[in-house]
């Protein structure tokens, strides 16, 4: 579904990935995980056509589409996905009046009529109990004034409503107390299918104690320097970045 | 003839037009005498200095409306808040319509200035009100104190919450050769009173062609009694070819809640000079404006508050967006004077510049004088953030649409004020059809 062939990018002068491969199939779930610094969230942010980024060499492709000429909103009308590490507030602007208007321009760029509004909100009752949303939470101004945890929730709540094709999560596990990763983590799971695809990008492995992975990958220092299955991350766990930052500096 | 000159010898003209007491003879001829010692402001003076008149002051205005214009009240419809449920003062071009006005004199005076001038049962209220907080050395005020007759006469007895808006339409039709209007209004709201008044200045030939130019200089003066609450909306939404002075000045008597609110989208020159003096202690006076234009318009909000007595607040919040080569000025002065302890004086500006082309000159002014006070002022001109315009395109928003909506969340404090929730409503609609988007649901 996903593939990603020697990706260099920089921002301004500074190359921050540095030949990146990576393949996701339909049905998987891919993990990175690296310390800080290592570029996950750039490679998050390029994936989904942050343009504050250049790519400078390689190419990434959707089910064998070029991607790089595209705009965020036409990746996103084609089933990219990226929850935020630090979703924006937008006063005025209310949880369910912004889904709606994000749910019918992807429709509107797929060729489809507006979703009915008694069918949208059967919809968001559906997925805002698959989160434990609470309903006066979707009339709030969207992320304004949530908690961290509030706003990872509705990053989830908004991938449910979405259902993109690739799921790219951007280390939705921080902010989250031990209760709110067990509903994300839950949600996350009900919406994985072997139609899609999800990444997950963390520091740590307590998320993937919840959603498993099929392959974790170890980004260091803007490349892959390790990929395994889902033991690496309890390896790395245990060993900590130094193992990994060791072995590269040997 | 130059503009100044034609006014001077107009004004004999009109004093022997209208049958005016002697009162208020005297009132207007010093006001013309204020007028022609001043004559128009320029660039010279301080408060003038990014504004100019210039070449609005080149039309050939014709002084005095016509007669008055047969619009159906179909037409203007869309312009109103309800079709019933608002008193309804309405003049086009400058003159007064009864046909589509809604007056009342039942329990409260809502009618027209000149009426109130003329008739002896108003005499002690004109008397005790008129041109009586108004700035008498500032020349455009003069001028339309020596011209005043028509407009809005607004008072409101003690103890009444009026149950209904009021709304003060001024449409223009655009169809006149160069028209100078000056509309006056009075509003006296009594002890623990509360009053919404919404005045609009309407374009009704929304595009430029075929329009002749026009020049608005109106004067308001608004007097709140003892706990009296007024929420007075302005909006500005005339076409290109339209001019507005808008010079109000409000008095507050203690524990008095004042609110001004001012939406300026239209017209292509617009400055608005508004003043607030206080009378007593807990005095709370609120200003708040949303600036939208583009093209070349020019917009320009003076403002003063004027803290004399102690224990009072005031909140200024001002929006401003601007594209094209679009102009913006925020001069915000707050006057603290030295018996005015404990006062709260709070002002904020921030604007977002669209275009490279589009300038903003903001210049908080702040004078105070007693020691044991809280006052702050914030400017902040931007462009959009990059970072929520990625958010809202990530999730399938496109750039126009996430714009439009990230300006509209920049707005949001200021259309939150909005205290009726059909005015809210239109003014979004207003603000969406000036952002070019046409949004999927009522924001």
């Amino acid at each position: 579904m996903l593939s990603i062939k020697n990706l260099h990018a920089s921002i301004g002068d500074k190359e921050i990935l540095k030949g990146i491969n990576l393949e996701v199939k339909a049905g998987e779930i891919h993990a990175i995980m690296g310390p800080n610094g290592a570029g996950k969230s750039t490679l998050a942010s390029i994936i989904a056509g942050n343009e504050n980024y250049e790519v400078t060499e390689g190419e990434i492709s959707l089910d064998g589409e070029d991607l790089s000429e595209l705009a965020p909103e036409e990746r996103a009308h084609k089933g990219v996905f990226l929850s935020f590490q630090y979703p924006v507030e937008i006063p005025g602007v209310s949880v369910t009046n912004f889904i709606r208007t994000a749910i019918n321009e992807t429709r509107k760029a797929n060729k489809l009529e507006e979703m009915p509004a008694n069918e949208m909100l059967k919809v968001i009752r559906e997925k805002s109990e698959l989160l434990e949303i609470d309903r006066k939470f979707l009339s709030r101004s969207l992320n304004e004034g949530f908690s961290g945890g509030e706003k990872k929730r509705n990053e989830i709540f908004q991938m449910a409503m979405l259902e993109p094709k690739l799921a790219i999560l951007d280390e939705t596990d921080s902010g989250l107390d031990i209760d709110a990763l067990r509903i994300v983590a839950n949600g996350v799971n009900k919406l994985k299918s072997d139609k899609n695809a999800i990444i997950v990008i963390t520091h740590y492995q307590r998320l993937l104690d919840y959603i498993v992975p099929d392959f974790v990958h170890v980004l260091y220092n803007g490349k892959i320097v390790k990929s395994g299955d889902a033991s690496l991350a309890l390896e790395l766990e245990e060993k900590g970045y130094d193992w990994i930052k060791n072995e590269q500096e040997a | 003839m130059e503009l100044k000159e034609k006014l001077l010898s107009s004004f004999m003209a009109f004093e022997e037009q209208i049958d005016v007491n002697s009162d208020l003879h005297e009132v207007r001829t010093s006001a013309i005498k204020n007028f022609e010692n001043k004559g128009f402001p320029t660039k010279k003076e301080e408060s003038w200095k990014y504004t100019s008149l210039n070449s609005i002051l080149k039309n050939d205005f014709s002084v005095f409306p016509k007669n008055e214009n047969t619009l159906e009240f179909a037409d203007l419809k869309k312009y109103f808040l309800h079709e019933i449920d608002t008193y309804k003062l309405v003049f086009i071009d400058g003159v007064f319509s009864s046909f589509l006005s809604a007056t009342t004199h039942d329990g409260l005076d809502i009618c027209l200035m000149s009426s109130a001038l003329n008739k002896p049962k108003y005499k002690m209220v004109i008397d005790n009100y008129f041109n009586k907080i108004a700035n008498l050395d500032e020349s455009l005020t003069s001028l339309n104190t020596a011209f005043a007759n028509e407009g809005a006469y607004i008072n409101i007895p003690k103890s009444k919450v009026v149950d209904k808006p009021i709304e003060i339409m001024y449409f223009s039709t655009g169809s006149e050769a160069a028209l100078l209007v000056q509309p006056r209004n009075l509003i006296v709201v009594g002890e623990n009173s509360h009053v919404q008044i919404i005045e609009r200045h309407q374009s009704l030939n929304e595009s430029r062609i075929e329009s002749g130019p026009g020049l608005t200089n109106s004067v308001t003066e608004i007097f709140a009694q003892k706990r009296a609450i007024v929420d007075y909306y302005k909006i500005q939404n005339d076409n290109l070819e339209a001019n507005l002075i808008d010079n109000t000045y409000v008095s507050q008597q203690k524990e008095t809640n004042v609110s001004v609110n001012t939406f300026s989208f239209g017209g292509n020159l617009t400055r608005n000079n508004l003043n607030f003096y206080h009378f007593g202690e807990r005095i709370v006076s609120n200003l708040n404006g949303i600036t939208i234009i583009g093209d070349k318009q020019h917009v320009d909000h003076y403002t003063l508050v004027q803290h004399s007595t102690p224990n009072c607040e005031s909140h200024q919040d001002y929006k401003g967006i601007f594209s094209d080569r679009s102009t913006g000025v925020f001069n915000g002065k707050i006057y603290v004077e030295r018996e005015a302890q404990k006062t709260n004086a709070f002002q904020k500006s921030n604007n977002i510049l669209l275009s490279d082309k589009a300038t903003i000159n903001a210049k908080p002014q702040l004078e105070i004088f007693a020691d044991d006070v809280k006052c702050s002022h914030g400017c902040t001109i931007g462009q959009l953030d990059e970072t929520a315009m990625f958010y809202m395109q990530q999730r399938g928003i496109p750039k126009k649409e996430a714009k439009a909506l990230l300006m509209y969340a920049f707005s949001n404090a200021v259309i939150e004020s909005i205290k009726i929730p059909e005015l809210k409503q239109r003014i979004t609609k207003i603000i969406a059809t000036r952002l070019g988007v046409k949004m999927g649901f009522d924001l």
